[in-house]
């Protein structure tokens, strides 16, 4: 293999598994010893750095980060990663000292962000502090997308979410609230220098069986239920209540309908327990509050008498394994009825644009979702950029505030006149040596092996009573520190420098995981079977060094290192140092910066 | 000195032995040896080799004298017996608990200082005695604990780390044991676990005395361009004569090598000791012969590795005294007392 190129700085960026797995590449090992150190306020800004919405995602986010967590691989359970940001969020001072100064003198540019979700919003702050005009148009009265409309409050606190909404509008942001936008002409030919379209992905999918016309009262679409609810509209549901889909939408929908007085509520799934969208944490919510699951299950029909919904026959599937795939066969079993009063259609969400008009030089494909460029998110339009779901269809907050990002910089980049591409900021790397002393180091480098901590809920019958009660307590500060101690500080990372190694095998010796070998060259797949343990995770990378005196390389295993330190502490010659790799993802604005 | 604990959580993928332990099972203290030393190397050679032979560590007994060598039981075997005596007396100490119990696995540890010079008398009757056990010498060519003194196996013109050139002859304890009627003899090198721990575990296995001269070299005082045990050094001139493979009766021989270019040895345990001659013209069960070689090949400065010599069928101890099969700690009083007109049998048999 060729030695690695540390000077790359995707190279320790993939080693920090969480951070690599953020779509915003929040630095989540930083955070976590900031909240060991009790500093909240810096932890929480570092977040808001990144991710833009803190407090809004230690609740609800999609946490890719934490099935990519090290601690999966080593011991199984993550670090509750997502749970520790709403510890920053939750016990933080107050950190307008922090925000970034908005210049009262403008850049004389401005610029158009239409739908006020969490995309448009991120996009603002990044542009504000650069002295954009920035006119932010929304058909809803309030700021917020579908983390207002849709997520409930029992999961996210309506003051949290203004409070996170408000600083960015607080920055500056031209509010047209309660402007549906019905052309794009009309908007380009107000003169903007750009525009931003972050409208989501705002359309149900319906399901056309037969009967479905005949029983259109008591048939909702998900997405559209809750937003009724989330805007007071709708404060009860009655009878029997089924929710069709096994996504995240579902199983807030069956959670909402619990809350608003159900006689009874059933998910149904047309595939299989394990392969449903939904995260295995909302699918342990809804079942803990007693809701029941039901899996291969596809609808047939829906059965109505004198214009009213009786209930829907399902059939009975099950899943087999054809060339790595499911596939679902009847299982046998007759067909299922079931009684039901209203149905809630959770089987997903559309792009739908159908206020721009497609003569404007604005390209969409056939899935109807607008032609862009992955790296630019600029539309066939120079002057028109996508992100959030409106881009590439339904996702979730933290890859809206990662597209934000990106499109805000080549919106300043186009405005700058500048080339979007070539004159992007380059991602790079810094490492800095945390040896402090013989035996110091500058981070806790002692391995914790205790378990996950459980985020204390709040008593079930205070839950179910009310669709505004945060389920979820939130760990306190004790749990938090506790829960922060797992962290392995994968950013503290193993360098090593050839020519000071001996080839003593202390470091091979000394090491809990067997991750470092001396071997002799060879190309990859060889080299993963001759290790001192064998290398089969092929994601995760090997580090080789040049080639060493005795003809051999070093070869370390990314894979399951704990970050402990241990091999520099036995090094004798500092052949290895422990140095924690700063990756710095261009943004726009970055406090940091 | 390390102050980080090593963490006990260990790679998914290690394997267990046939006691169901895994390699980790076998460690020891972490080591407070400098960072770096080759002893530390041996120990993890050891543990390794444990594990392996899927040893039951309570039937495991570490016995050493003074010096960093001597320290390094504490970091290998943390369940088993052991005892750190006094300056060169480990073989007294080891051949009581071999006497006393002679299922125990016995392993004595020892320096180039502790051996060589304070324990010289010690070593050299152990050998002959040929007690069941494995010697081993972490040999740096310095008295690495009190400082960096020479010992009696450092190279004569080979400096001290100021440059001082040590003025006499080294004793090869290697040669020696061939010479005090060892069964089994070995030279290896710290830094080169793949044949150090294949002669571990051939030398746990072997009945009678078994000995392996290891170069550990010394970071701290004897690793530097004058001296002939630095790391550097050893990669240079050491030289491999018999590499051996340790087979373990259940494993399946696989290594399809050319017929004539090795030679099985059956050990005690039923496994088997493959033989790689590296030079066709060495016998290494030719006790003289092999002396002689090793003594020639030192003269040009190399330092010869592998196994030097090994007789399968050797007797140890036991046999020559001809005790009973059952450890001695076992016997009881009436085994022992058998009374009165057992006494008078044995005095009449005397008459
Ligand atoms: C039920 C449900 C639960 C969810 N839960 C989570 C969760 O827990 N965690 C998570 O990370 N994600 C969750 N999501 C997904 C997440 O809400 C979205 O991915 C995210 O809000 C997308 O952000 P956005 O800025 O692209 O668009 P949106 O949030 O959809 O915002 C678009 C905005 O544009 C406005 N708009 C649309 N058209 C026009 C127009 N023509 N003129 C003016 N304004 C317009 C809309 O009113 C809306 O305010 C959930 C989604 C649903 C449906
Ligand atoms: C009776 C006695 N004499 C002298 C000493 C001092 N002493 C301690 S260790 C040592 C030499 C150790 O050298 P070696 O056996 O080579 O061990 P190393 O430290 O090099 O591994 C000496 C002379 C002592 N502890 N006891
Ligand atoms: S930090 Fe070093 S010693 Fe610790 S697990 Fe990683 S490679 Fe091994
Ligand atoms: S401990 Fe240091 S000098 Fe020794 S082999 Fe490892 S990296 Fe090289
Ligand atoms: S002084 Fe030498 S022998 Fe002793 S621990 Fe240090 S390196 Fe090892
Ligand atoms: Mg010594």
């Amino acid at each position: 293999m060729q030695p690695t190129d540390i000077q790359n700085p995707n190279y320790f960026h993939k080693v920090v598994d969480c951070q690599w797995a953020c779509p915003a590449h929040t630095p989540v090992p930083e955070y976590i010893r900031l909240i060991a150190q009790e500093r909240y306020t810096e932890a929480y800004m570092l977040n808001w750095d990144s991710n833009v919405f803190p407090g809004i995602l230690g609740r609800t986010c999609d946490r890719p980060c934490e099935p990519a967590c090290r601690r999966v691989r080593t011991e199984e359970k993550p670090v509750a990663i997502c749970r520790l940001k709403r510890v920053a969020a939750d016990n933080k001072g107050d950190v307008s000292d922090y925000m970034p100064r908005v210049p009262a003198v403008k850049n004389g540019k401005r610029i158009a962000l239409i739908g006020a979700g969490p995309a448009s919003l991120a996009v603002a702050r990044d542009l504000l502090p650069l002295g954009y005009e920035v006119h932010l148009f929304e058909k809803d009265p309030y700021g917020g997308g579908m983390m207002r409309s849709q997520i409930p409050a029992f999961r996210l606190p309506i003051e949290v979410l203004d409070e996170e909404v408000n600083q960015i509008l607080d920055m500056g942001v031209v509010c047209h609230f309660g402007e549906e936008i019905t052309s794009m002409k009309a908007m380009l030919d107000m003169g903007f220098d750009a525009y931003f379209i972050g409208t989501g992905a705002p359309r149900g999918r319906d399901l056309d069986l037969p009967g479905r016309s005949e029983v259109d009262d008591f048939i909702h679409i998900g997405i559209d239920w809750l937003s009724s609810v989330a805007f007071g509209h709708i404060d009860a549901i009655e009878g029997k209540v089924i929710v069709m889909g096994g996504g995240n939408t579902a199983m807030d929908c069956c959670r909402t309908s619990l809350r608003l007085g159900a006689e009874s509520v059933n998910v149904v799934v047309r595939s299989a327990f394990d392969v449903m969208k939904a995260s295995e944490w909302e699918k342990e919510d809804a079942m803990r509050e007693g809701i029941p699951i039901i899996n291969n299950r596809p609808p047939k029909e829906f059965v109505h008498e004198n214009g009213k919904l009786k209930g829907i026959v399902f059939e009975c599937v099950e899943p087999v394994e054809e060339n790595g795939r499911l596939k679902y066969v009847p299982s046998g079993e007759p067909d299922v009825f079931m009684e039901v009063d209203h149905v809630l259609m959770a089987i997903g969400q559309d792009n739908h644009c159908p206020w721009i008009e497609r003569d404007i030089g604005l390209e969409f494909d056939k899935w109807d979702c607008p032609v862009l460029d992955e790296i630019t998110f600029q539309s066939t339009n120079p002057k028109v950029f996508f992100g959030g779901d409106s881009a590439f269809g339904p996702e979730n907050i933290i890859w809206a505030s990662a597209h934000a990002h990106q499109a805000a910089i080549s919106i300043h980049l186009m405005c700058e006149g500048k080339d979007l591409k070539a004159d992007r900021p380059p991602e790079g790397v810094n490492l800095i040596s945390t040896k402090m002393g013989m035996h110091e180091w500058a981070y806790d480098a002692a391995h914790d092996a205790s378990g996950r901590n459980l985020v204390p809920l709040v008593a079930q019958e205070a839950a179910l009573d009310d669709v505004k009660v945060e389920v979820e307590l939130g760990f306190d500060q004790v749990l938090g520190a506790a829960e922060a101690q797992r962290c392995l500080n994968c950013d503290v990372q193993t360098v090593f420098t050839e020519n000071l190694c001996i080839e003593c095998d202390a470091c091979v010796d000394i090491c809990p995981m067997d991750c470092i070998t001396f071997t002799g060259n060879a190309e990859e797949g060889d080299l993963r079977k001759r290790l001192t343990a064998p290398a089969p995770n092929a994601e995760q990378d090997l580090y080789v060094s040049e080639d060493l005196p005795t003809a051999r390389v070093m070869v370390k295993d990314e894979d399951v290192c704990l970050h402990c330190g241990l091999c520099a502490e036995r090094c004798p010659t500092n052949a290895w140092d422990m140095q924690r790799s700063v990756v710095h993802v261009p943004q726009l604005g970055s406090f940091a910066e | 000195m390390t102050f980080v604990a090593k963490p006990r959580t260990h790679h998914p993928l290690l394997p267990v032995n046939e006691l169901g332990l895994t390699r980790r099972d076998y460690e020891g203290s972490v080591s407070t040896l400098c960072a770096g030393c080759g002893h530390d190397s041996v120990s993890a050679a050891i543990v390794q080799a444990c594990a392996e032979l899927s040893i039951p560590p309570h039937r495991f007994a570490k016995v050493s004298g003074i010096g960093c060598s001597s320290k390094t039981p504490s970091y290998f075997l943390n369940k088993s017996h052991g005892l750190n005596s006094v300056h060169g007396r480990m073989p007294s100490v080891m051949t009581g608990a071999n006497l006393a119990n002679r299922d125990l696995y016995c392993v004595g540890v020892s320096g180039d200082g502790d051996s060589a010079s304070i324990g010289m008398g010690q070593f050299a009757h152990i050998v002959r005695r040929r007690i069941n056990m494995l010697y081993v010498v972490d040999n740096n060519g310095t008295y690495g604990l009190t400082k960096g003194q020479f010992s009696a196996t450092n190279d004569k013109g080979s400096t001290s780390k100021k440059g001082a050139p040590n003025l006499y002859e080294p004793i090869d304890l290697a040669s020696m044991a061939l010479q005090l009627g060892a069964s089994f003899v070995a030279r290896s090198f710290s830094g080169d676990k793949q044949q150090l721990v294949p002669l571990i575990k051939a030398a746990l296995v072997h009945k009678g005395m078994a000995f392996i001269d290891v170069i550990s070299p010394c970071v701290a005082f004897n690793n530097h361009n004058g001296s002939t045990k630095s790391y550097e050094h050893i990669r240079q001139h050491g030289q491999n004569v018999v590499n051996a493979d340790y087979i373990a009766d259940h494993e399946e021989i696989t290594a399809d090598y050319e017929p004539g270019t090795f030679e099985d040895v059956s050990m005690p345990d039923g496994s088997t000791l493959r033989l790689f001659k590296i030079d066709e013209n060495y016998d290494p069960h030719d006790r003289v012969s092999a002396l002689n070689y090793v003594q020639r090949r030192g003269q040009e400065g190399e330092v010869v590795t592998g196994l030097l010599y090994v007789d399968p069928d050797a007797s140890d101890c036991h046999e020559i005294l001809d005790t009973v099969q059952r450890p001695l700690n076992e016997l009881q009083e009436t085994d022992l007392c058998p009374g009165n007109d057992a006494l008078q049998a044995v005095n009449e048999s005397f008459r």
